[in-house]
């Protein structure tokens, strides 16, 4: 097992602590612990069904965890009423697998919805227009503005999705598959946007992925959850060149 | 032993289904009265569900009434009562037939829609992007849903209820060469306050049934495509039987509030 002890002056901003959550007799995770820094891109690897997304729901509070301690960006999210956690997510974003646009709604609609409920955040200060153009030349797809998504393709999606993600302006932003169900093309379009979105904003990124290519090139450090536990922690090139054959499995192309 | 068995296991479903259904309407109580309104989105629903109903519930109203009053013309005949013609259906329609078929109509149109819609919404994840980012997906999706069917069934129903008598007038006209004053007469002579309130006051408790089903069997369920279709086919089943006991309570009640 690869543990790598980071000591670093950097800010936390996200950070789990013996994580347990379990459907009936199907026990998830058992014990699952991480932290995120500042500015970071973690990515979190694993087999299907090895709980990656109930992990990345229960940080959100999508789902509720049978123990452990959950907290982002200084708050424990498992103790934070209805109203506060709603506040707090205005600094998460999440990117879902399958894009989730509204369906019933234009692209301009999708990506105003976030703003109902935070107009707080830019003290009343909200000109929604110019924010959804912004938000939207980010991702390369202003012409959309007024598309419906059933018009649009599966990248253009996820596109549209990543702009819904900015426009509250994240600090942090959670991926959950992002290339997943694309091209290679597409799939690498969406990993050069998500680095340019990085750096432009300076946001932290958890990403969940099955793409190894896509945690080569964006990850800072990554985490291998096998069994329901954090099971190696390292930067691609440590994890990658390991001689444990469960963590070699992984990286066999 | 088997077959017991297997009867104590769907007697055991449906009893935690309704336990389910309860919790769900009570969570909805709490929720209707609390701020923020979602005035825009109620709006939006009315006119989907008041607009888009509106030819289908004409029609079958339409259809009713003339099929009802040709049904009935040769045993009135016989009889020589065919003048009691338009107050036998007025009233039949009016305290009866109008609202439970619309709503039936209605279970089928509205409750399937809402049942496929959240479904589909859940299977694709937006319900939980709607709540991470920070808008209550119950008050925007099911309170506004269910409080639009409340308010648009009994519109519908007093819609259907008029298209039906219209149904049973041209019938009566043509058959019978009665006038429209004349039938329309007898048909307000024959309707008292005590027809008409208990029918609408009952379309508000059928059009909270099939906004509650609907949205509870979409709000939750199953993975897959499979689900949303289970969902859809199980909104209008559920709503149905639902439909006939609210209204064979009502009967009761009416029957009480009459006999005092």
């Amino acid at each position: 097992m690869i543990e790598q002890e980071n000591i670093s002056n950097r800010e936390i901003v996200l950070k789990l602590k013996d994580l347990h959550k379990s459907f009936g007799n199907n026990h998830v995770l058992n014990g699952f612990n991480m932290h995120l820094y500042k500015g970071e891109n973690l990515v979190i690897m694993g087999k299907s069904g090895s709980g990656k997304s109930v992990m990345i729901k229960c940080l959100v509070g999508l789902l509720e965890a049978d123990s452990g301690t959950i907290s982002v960006m200084h708050n424990d999210i498992t103790k934070l009423d209805q109203e506060a956690l709603d506040i707090l997510r205005a600094d998460i974003g999440f990117l879902f697998q399958g894009s989730a646009l509204y369906d019933s709604m234009t692209v301009r609609e999708n990506l105003e919805f976030p703003l109902r409920r935070h107009t707080k955040k830019f003290n009343g200060h909200i000109d929604t227009e110019e924010m959804v153009v912004e938000a939207l030349e980010n991702v390369g797809l202003a012409s959309a503005i007024d598309l419906m998504p059933s018009e649009l393709s599966g990248g253009m999606k996820r596109r549209v999705a990543l702009a819904r993600t900015l426009i509250l302006q994240p600090k942090i932003i959670l991926y959950d598959e992002p290339t997943s169900g694309l091209d290679p093309i597409t799939a690498k379009e969406i990993i050069i946007l998500m680095q340019d979105i990085q750096k432009k904003y300076g946001t932290s990124s958890l990403i969940i992925t099955h793409d190894v290519d896509c945690a080569r090139v964006i990850s800072d450090r990554m985490i291998l959850l096998i069994n329901g536990i954090d099971y190696a922690v390292g930067t691609y090139a440590e994890l990658s060149s390991s001689t444990d054959p469960k963590i070699k499995a992984f990286f066999k192309h | 032993m088997l077959g017991l068995y297997s009867i104590k296991t769907q007697l055991k479903s449906f009893l935690i289904e309704i336990g389910e259904l309860s919790l769900f309407t009570a969570r909805y109580f709490r929720e209707a009265f609390k701020r923020p309104f979602e005035f825009k989105e109620l709006l939006r629903q009315c006119y989907n569900m008041g607009n888009r109903s509106l030819l289908l519930v004409a029609i079958t109203g339409f259809i009713i009434g003339l099929v009802l009053t040709l049904q009935t013309r040769p045993t009135l005949m016989e009889f020589g009562a065919v003048s009691w013609m338009p107050s036998m259906v007025s009233i039949s329609i009016v305290r009866e037939i109008g609202p439970i078929i619309t709503a039936l109509v209605c279970a089928g149109r509205i409750g399937s829609g809402i049942g496929a819609e959240l479904g589909s919404m859940r299977v694709t994840e937006q319900i939980d992007a709607m709540e991470v980012s920070g808008t209550n997906p119950f008050k925007y999706l099911v309170v506004t849903r269910v409080l639009a069917v409340t308010l648009m069934l009994p519109i519908l129903v007093i819609l259907g209820d008029v298209i039906a008598l219209f149904g049973s007038f041209l019938v009566e006209n043509i058959k019978g060469n009665v006038s429209f004053m004349l039938f329309f007469n007898q048909v307000f002579d024959a309707l008292e306050f005590g027809d008409i309130i208990p029918a609408t006051i009952k379309s508000f408790f059928f059009g909270l049934a099939i906004g509650l089903v609907g949205c509870f069997k979409g709000y939750y369920c199953e993975k897959g495509t499979e689900g949303v279709g289970k969902a859809a086919n199980s909104a209008v089943v559920f709503t149905s039987l639902l439909l006939f006991i609210i209204d064979f309570m009502a009967v009761f009640v009416t029957d009480i509030f009459y006999d005092l």
